[in-house]
């Protein structure tokens, strides 16, 4: 019998998996942008469940709104990464100093 | 009810095995794929949930567009992106951090008064779940739509702003200079007589 603990569970596993994603990879801008993804689809999946289980569509609809932005965000990150490796020929996150203050 | 368990637990064991893909794997046009296919088997998950409109959404815009752009950079980057030497190892941290988090999260979700044990009864046959999403979306959450179209715009605008480039030495038209001619910049009426060679 599956029980929103399932889903949730499964989604704090893929959660957790991004997170150390974010940690191990910290210097590979592409990496990082997929550990993000990875958070923002487990987030999603958590919405839904609790959407489904709780019999409420309000879940659905801001899975989508957190989808939109996500897809808004992935654009951005994408054109920073291109605009980065066209100057520096490198998307090496930890040489990316120049501008600190 | 036992098959729908089989499918959650088929489909969970391979969304955590191409999540883990993706973040390890070395080769970056792998753990791109890896990336996809963790995506499609969240969207089957989606689907049990009765969530058919945003499951095949995330296939079709998700995977579509967004992944496909992501592979599309992953490519271009990558084959000029050296083997990154690591200077640091953040391993332990990464691994302490993400179980005391799976054990938070397990000790809230295994407490007994938190999940509802009333079983959803499932849809009836002429439920439409992307009419009934519609008409939450564009009722009560009308002004979060448009904000998200606006955020979408900007990200479109931002995003070609970023990576536009002008090469000077690219013969390319200007659609401004164009429309500012004027008559006199370019005409030369003669009185009709040919004019003589020069």
């Amino acid at each position: 019998m599956l029980s929103l603990t399932h889903f949730m569970l499964l989604s704090g596993a893929l959660f957790a998996i991004g997170v150390t994603g974010v940690f191990v990879n910290r210097r590979h801008a592409l990496v990082l942008l997929m550990s993000l993804e990875l958070i923002l689809l487990a987030v999603n999946t958590n919405l839904i469940a609790a959407s489904h289980y709780l019999q409420d569509l309000a879940g659905q609809a801001f899975a989508l709104f957190v989808l939109t932005i996500a897809a808004a965000e992935i654009a951005i990150g994408l054109a920073i990464v291109v605009v980065v490796f066209r100057s520096r020929e490198t998307i090496d996150a930890e040489d990316l100093s120049e501008v600190r203050g | 009810m036992a098959f729908q368990t089989l499918l959650f637990y088929l489909f969970g064991t391979v969304l955590l095995a191409a999540a883990t893909a993706a973040v390890t794997l070395r080769n970056m046009v792998h753990a791109a794929l890896s990336l996809i296919l963790s995506f499609f088997t969240a969207a089957m998950l989606w689907m049990l949930l009765e969530a058919e409109f945003l499951s095949i959404l995330l296939v079709l815009v998700y995977i579509g567009a967004v992944l496909v752009l992501f592979l599309f950079v992953v490519m271009m980057v990558e084959r000029h992106t050296p083997t990154i030497h690591r200077r640091r190892n953040y391993r332990i941290v990464a691994s302490a951090v993400a179980a005391v988090m799976v054990a938070e999260l397990g000790m809230a979700l295994l407490a007994p008064d938190f999940s509802p044990t009333a079983q959803p009864l499932p849809a009836p046959l002429e439920y439409s779940n992307t009419k009934a999403l519609g008409s939450v979306l564009y009722t009560d959450y009308a002004l979060a739509f448009e904000a998200a179209a606006v955020a979408l715009l900007v990200a479109i605008v931002g995003a070609i702003a970023l990576t536009l480039r002008v090469r000077p030495d690219h013969h390319r038209q200007n659609p401004a200079r164009q429309s500012r001619v004027r008559k006199q910049d370019r005409l030369r009426l003669t009185d009709g007589r040919s004019e003589p060679p020069c």
